[in-house]
């Protein structure tokens, strides 16, 4: 289905006062990203999730959406070599920097990149490109709002343009619902989704542990941050498996003018809301976990100006 | 043999048992892959003595040359390059470096040129090597700086592999050709989950795997059962328990201070090297 979109990156002027994107973020993985993300759903009212995690989406195994709409994601092209053509000379092979093409002239279609190069220096033509399909990008209904998501299929490049799908798709449906906010989980690293989850967006909220890595990743991502000009906040998760690094995480957040909206303690009982399919939320509305997630929800709405 | 660790969901411990595993070993080489976040220099604290830039090429246009033709951005599938009738406009963040556009522009306006957009070090800690790389922040593509860290590789030597998660393209890079992939995953719902994934793309690979799982004890029993059923050998668990997570929040190898754990680790590999001869 075709439609013409206005780019996600650039807010236009009307809509930026009444909705926000929110980017949630972590540089490191396992941290909590789609357990905030999923409470959050559940603490605003009128949002459209969105799942920027295409690679590896967990966030729907909370959230329970009911597909609406399915379309093809075409991010990418291959290489196809016609056999009856080609006369091995080798040319392809050369020139091409992603090592895509085997000693036999077959095409390697994990590592073809559908640059093309090999089409234009093929002497005997026997070379062309061809779209496949890399993925699927959905819309949803859940109980908490809609819900844009994907499924890149395992192994494919190009995650970033499913992203930049996915918010498409997001927009779309927060200025069909008038919604409020759009509310972006992203993926782990600072790499192509995860940049193409935080460009234009108001606030990202980034997630850490009081690890040496969560530190470490945690500094990247507010760099990150700070290079795609998104205003940066934090929450510190599990904060007490180690309170030392939390003090320091703290006091570098500090240093850096960076608020730490919220402490989550470590519990249980967010894996067994994990274990029911339950944002935290819902399942243990009363525990520190949820109150704390919501604390730093009020912080990420006053960082908003709401 | 080259074993590489790799997941799926993030944060399951791939660094914790690439870690702990290259201690256990003699003659060992460790090469972090995850070059958007690494870590394992964290834990091992390395004393490096090579740093090596990491470059791309990117077009660079001579305008004396160029006659707008526009051939060049017709032929990236990138849209790396935008051609207006006075100007080129160049987007490198968009560029896969790929050299296309300079064999086709007819007019020999395109030259490459070197992008920085990271860098590798390679150090030395205890017994073992480490290789590492670092993206730039900013930066989109690792794949390139993947591809230098595995340049480093020395056959000679056991080779352990650190995997960024996910199951996309950096992912690919890092298993390729390796020998045996470990999955370390948790038994929770995600981590099953995105396990599956991650067998999925091992399978059409055909690189012979085996599970890890980690924080053993939390969450359900489903991941068990989905090894049982496809017949996926789980060759290590490693308990939830909190000195092992504090350890980790510390930065040291759990089985430093928990010298049962060297032993466990070295059975793991010999596990890995008889699955693997089978």
């Amino acid at each position: 289905m075709e439609r013409e979109v206005s780019d996600p990156f650039q807010p236009d002027r009307e809509a930026e006062h009444q909705m926000k994107q929110i980017t949630v973020l972590s540089g490191k993985g396992g941290t909590g990203k789609t357990t905030i993300t999923a409470s959050f759903a559940v603490l605003a009212k009128n949002a459209i999730i969105a799942d920027c995690d295409v690679d590896a989406p967990d966030l729907h195994m909370l959230l329970h959406p009911q597909i609406m709409e399915t379309n093809k994601f075409k991010g990418s092209k291959s290489a196809v070599i016609d056999e009856a053509k080609c006369t091995k000379c080798g040319l392809c092979r050369e020139k091409c920097r992603f090592d895509a093409i085997t000693e036999n002239f077959q095409v390697a279609p994990l590592a073809c990149e559908g640059c093309g190069v090999c089409t234009i220096v093929c002497p005997a033509s026997a070379v062309t490109l061809t779209e496949r399909i890399s993925g699927h990008a959905y819309i949803s209904k859940t109980k908490y709002g809609l819900m844009a998501h994907a499924m890149l299929s395992p192994g494919e490049s190009n995650s970033g343009k499913l992203v930049t799908l996915v918010r498409q798709n997001a927009k779309i449906l927060a200025e069909k619902e008038n919604a409020d906010f759009i509310i972006i989980d992203g993926s782990p690293g600072i790499g192509c989704p995860v940049i193409a989850s935080v460009t234009g967006v108001d606030v990202g909220l980034a997630v850490t542990e009081p690890t040496m890595s969560g530190i470490h990743d945690l500094e990247r991502a507010l760099q990150l941050l700070k290079h795609f000009n998104v205003p940066p906040i934090v929450c510190i998760n599990m904060y007490d498996i180690n309170r030392d690094n939390t003090e320091e995480i703290i006091r570098f957040c500090e240093k850096s003018g960076v608020q730490v909206a919220g402490k989550i303690p470590f519990n249980p009982i967010v894996t067994e809301a994990m274990v029911e399919g339950k944002p935290v939320q819902e399942y243990a509305l009363g525990s520190d976990v949820a109150q704390e997630i919501g604390a730093v929800w009020k912080s990420i709405l006053s960082v908003l100006g709401i | 043999m080259i074993v590489s660790i790799a997941s799926g969901k993030g944060g399951t411990g791939k660094t914790t048992v690439a870690v702990n595993l290259a201690l256990a070993l003699s003659h060992v080489q460790l090469l972090d892959c995850d070059v958007e976040e690494p870590n394992a220099h964290l834990l091992l604290k390395p004393k490096v003595n090579q740093v090596k830039p990491v470059c791309v090429s990117i077009p660079r246009i001579n305008e004396e040359f160029c006659n707008h033709c526009g051939k060049c951005a017709e032929f990236c599938e990138y849209n790396a390059l935008f051609v207006s009738a006075e100007k080129v406009l160049v987007f490198p963040e968009l560029c896969h470096n790929c050299g296309g556009c300079a064999i086709i522009c007819p007019n020999h306006a395109i030259v490459e040129e070197k992008h920085q957009i990271g860098r590798i070090k390679i150090g030395i800690a205890g017994k073992a090597e480490l290789v590492y790389g670092e993206l730039e922040v900013g930066e989109p593509m690792p794949v390139p700086i993947i591809r230098e860290v595995k340049k480093q590789i020395d056959r000679s030597k056991n080779v352990i592999l650190d995997s960024p998660p996910g199951t996309s393209c950096p992912v690919i890079e890092t298993v390729r050709g390796s020998d045996f992939c470990l999955l370390v995953t948790e038994p929770t719902p995600f981590g099953l989950h995105d396990l599956k994934i991650a067998v999925h793309v091992l399978k059409n690979m055909k690189i012979p795997f085996g599970v890890v799982i980690n924080r053993a004890g939390v969450g359900d029993k489903k991941v068990y059962e989905y090894c049982k059923e496809e017949h996926t050998p789980i060759l290590l668990e490693i308990p939830f328990q909190r000195r092992i997570a504090e350890l980790y929040s510390r930065g040291i190898p759990f089985s430093q201070e928990m010298p049962e754990w060297k032993e466990k680790f070295q059975t793991l590999f010999n596990q890995i090297e008889r699955q693997n001869t089978k």
